[in-house]
């Protein structure tokens, strides 16, 4: 057998990556300037939580989101209140842009009784009822399923809202997946497939894995429609955000987004990253990083000073820093909590 | 024990033209313990490759090959994502040869790192060994040590029919008593840590007695071989400690004799207890020994809850927990 192995293609600078064949729309000051402020927030957060790691403080697993940030807090800003979002193991950012609260999330990672899911869960298995995340999920690709369920649940009810299912383009190869997309087609449920394709699927590149690795037309034969985007333009991902939800809310059926986007760090905490160049990732960071995109434009639009930024990261890092310090000092929980919660 | 378990897959691949790898990341990158490492650069992409992340399709297409005649060793990547597999495993694997009138066989390895000890939490800890052994068709092995654990894979790969093979991750790189606080130690400092060269096999269904005792029977498998020792060794209890090696075929012959000797029984193991494995041991200990007991078979197992995270020694039948039951089973 011949597999392949191609160099594998970075993140696309082109703008005609955003599924709507020009550059996409202005943000303006405010939304700009949130985007920022939430993106550094996962990325403080996501940097403590590796010193924690290597502190010994996290154990076990633990899949950091630096790089990625783009995409959900872009598709964060196209939702409404009711819509649902489920992901997988690579959560955390997922949690954080949907206004959960980073000591409790912080603390899941450590394992005390003040984490979601009172140290039970950790890193991958996290919920909020209350913000509408459905998880957290250790089983790559498992909560697809689940996901087009959420959707399916929506349709029932007759409300409008939209199941955001994230998954990523390791998990894309998983047969449930195309169980769900036939489902949701059938069905015509509000699920937008957003497939984070990041080039690898723990060390496997994307050409080593898939026949197909255009992700977005993965729903072809289903009939979903699907677009490519630029992952790692916050405005990209909004705009490809706003109509895929659209489209899903007027009630047309399922939408599949490939987000291109790159993850900076390794799969987990004890990966060497030997399957790509220290070059490739330095290349993604200087000409492509999210966070830095954003900060460019909030500077040359002068929508705010290089002094008012330093402030957002101040107090970004003293929220992480706060969390930080609670999720080392809170206590574990008690044995009592080995048994509860498993059924009533 | 991961070099002893590369070191089965080359010895057998270097043998056997037809013994192919494949799995999640375990051409290029070597797998995620680094359990084919080198293996991919060795014998090539044809026989040691990457596999999409599908379980339900590595094992479907494993089983085809299997039964044209390949000997496919495929790794799934934590015991915790086997279940999409699972329908394959038991309806095709598990029953080809009896569907067939034994026209087709499936001689294949399923490698699965399993257990907990590694904060994994729920969906990388899991110990599902009766989901296996509740299957006719299939073998089920879980090795100890690295000589076994080299011994019997290629046992594994040498037999006829499909072999779930479960690599207690928690003792990857030393035997593990339990004891989560002290420092690891390596398994170069342990007498199963010398592994032979070349070709052998520790063939299925022979278990190893560990420790020769004259007052209870420990029966154990994988990690808990060495909790048991440990425990033990502490409790001052003059156990007879049986390392199963294979659930399936099990050493019944072995577990008879050495529970008509001490006349009481204790089975550990790290997965939930309802339905466990230790239900069956129990079982036949009762049917088989029961003239010669003297005290209730006791079980240590993992409770009957989903792996925690944080609770994780909480959780994990450790040496203080097994040497209880040794204690008390020495007082009925």
């Amino acid at each position: 057998m011949a597999i392949a192995k191609k160099a594998s293609p970075i993140p696309s600078a082109s703008p005609a990556t955003n599924g709507q064949g020009a550059a996409p729309p202005e943000l303006g000051k405010a939304v700009e300037l949130a985007a920022y402020r939430q993106m550094l927030l996962i990325r403080r957060f996501e940097e403590k939580a590796g010193q924690m790691y290597g502190m010994g403080l996290i154990g076990g697993f633990c899949h950091l989101y630096i790089g990625q940030e783009a995409v959900v807090v872009g598709m964060q800003m196209t939702l409404k209140e009711g819509d649902q979002i489920i992901t997988g193991y690579r959560d955390h950012g997922h949690m954080l842009s949907c206004g959960m609260d980073p000591k409790g999330v912080m603390a899941e990672l450590t394992g005390r009784r003040g984490g979601y899911s009172k140290g039970k869960g950790g890193s991958m298995h996290m919920f909020s009822v209350e913000k509408g995340f459905f998880g957290g999920h250790g089983i790559v690709g498992a909560q697809v399923s689940l996901g087009t369920g959420l959707a399916f649940a929506n349709h029932y009810r007759g409300n409008d809202n939209v199941s955001l299912t994230y998954f990523g383009d390791g998990a894309a190869n998983q047969g449930q997946v195309y169980e769900s997309f036939n489902m949701a087609a059938l069905w015509k449920l509000p699920v937008v497939y957003l497939i984070e394709n990041n080039r690898y699927a723990m060390g496997t590149s994307v050409n080593r894995a898939s026949a197909q690795t255009d992700f977005s037309k993965r729903g072809l034969s289903f009939n979903i429609p699907g677009d490519q985007v630029d992952g790692m333009d916050v405005r990209a991902v909004k705009a490809a955000g706003d109509k895929a939800v659209e489209w899903c809310r007027s009630g047309k059926g399922p939408y599949i987004l490939e987000m291109m986007t790159y993850r900076y760090r390794g799969h987990s905490m004890s990966d060497p990253a030997k399957y790509r160049t220290r070059e490739e990732v330095e290349k993604v960071r200087t000409e492509r990083d999210p966070i830095e995109q954003v900060r460019a434009r909030v500077i040359a639009n002068k929508w705010a000073s290089e002094d008012e930024l330093k402030k957002v990261d101040a107090e970004v890092r003293a929220i992480v820093n706060e969390a930080a310090e609670f999720s080392t000092n809170d206590p574990e929980p008690d044995v009592s909590e080995l048994y509860t919660d498993i059924v009533r | 024990m991961i070099e002893a378990i590369r070191d089965a897959m080359d010895v057998m691949m270097a043998r056997d033209g037809d013994v192919v790898v494949f799995g999640e990341d375990v051409g290029f990158f070597g797998g995620v313990f680094r359990a084919t490492q080198g293996l991919q650069a060795k014998y090539g992409k044809t026989r040691c490759f990457d596999a999409p992340i599908s379980e339900l399709g590595i094992v479907g297409a494993a089983v085809g090959m299997a039964a044209y005649g390949l000997k496919p060793c495929i790794e799934i990547q934590f015991a915790d994502y086997m279940y999409p597999a699972y329908d394959q495993i038991v309806s095709e694997a598990a029953r080809l040869r009896y569907r067939s009138n034994g026209q087709f066989t499936c001689p294949m390895v399923i490698r699965m790192p399993a257990g907990g000890g590694i904060f994994g939490g729920q969906t990388h800890s899991q110990s599902p060994e009766a989901l296996f052994t509740h299957v006719c068709g299939l073998k089920t092995v879980v090795p100890s040590n690295p000589v076994d654990a080299k011994g019997l894979l290629i046992a594994a790969i040498e037999d006829p029919d499909p072999v779930i093979f479960l690599e207690p991750k928690r003792i990857y790189n030393g035997p593990f008593d339990g004891h989560h606080d002290r420092p690891v130690v390596p398994w170069s400092k342990h007498e199963l840590g010398e592994v032979p060269d070349g070709h052998y096999a520790v063939p299925l269904g022979k278990a190893a007695v560990r420790r020769t005792g004259a007052d209870v029977t420990v029966l154990a498998y994988g990690t808990m071989v060495h909790v048991a020792l440990a425990a033990a060794e502490e409790t001052g209890v003059d156990a007879e400690v049986i390392d199963l090696r294979t659930l399936v075929p099990l050493d019944l012959d072995a577990i008879t004799a050495s529970v008509g000797k001490t006349g009481r029984c204790v089975i550990v193991h790290e997965a939930t207890q309802t339905s466990g494995f230790g239900a069956e041991l129990s079982a036949l200990v009762q049917e088989t020994c029961f003239y010669h007991l003297e005290a209730p078979v006791a079980r240590v197992t993992g409770w009957d809850t989903p792996y925690p995270h944080a609770q994780e020694w909480d959780y994990f039948p450790g040496p203080a927990r097994v040497g209880r039951a040794l204690l008390e089973t020495m007082e009925q």
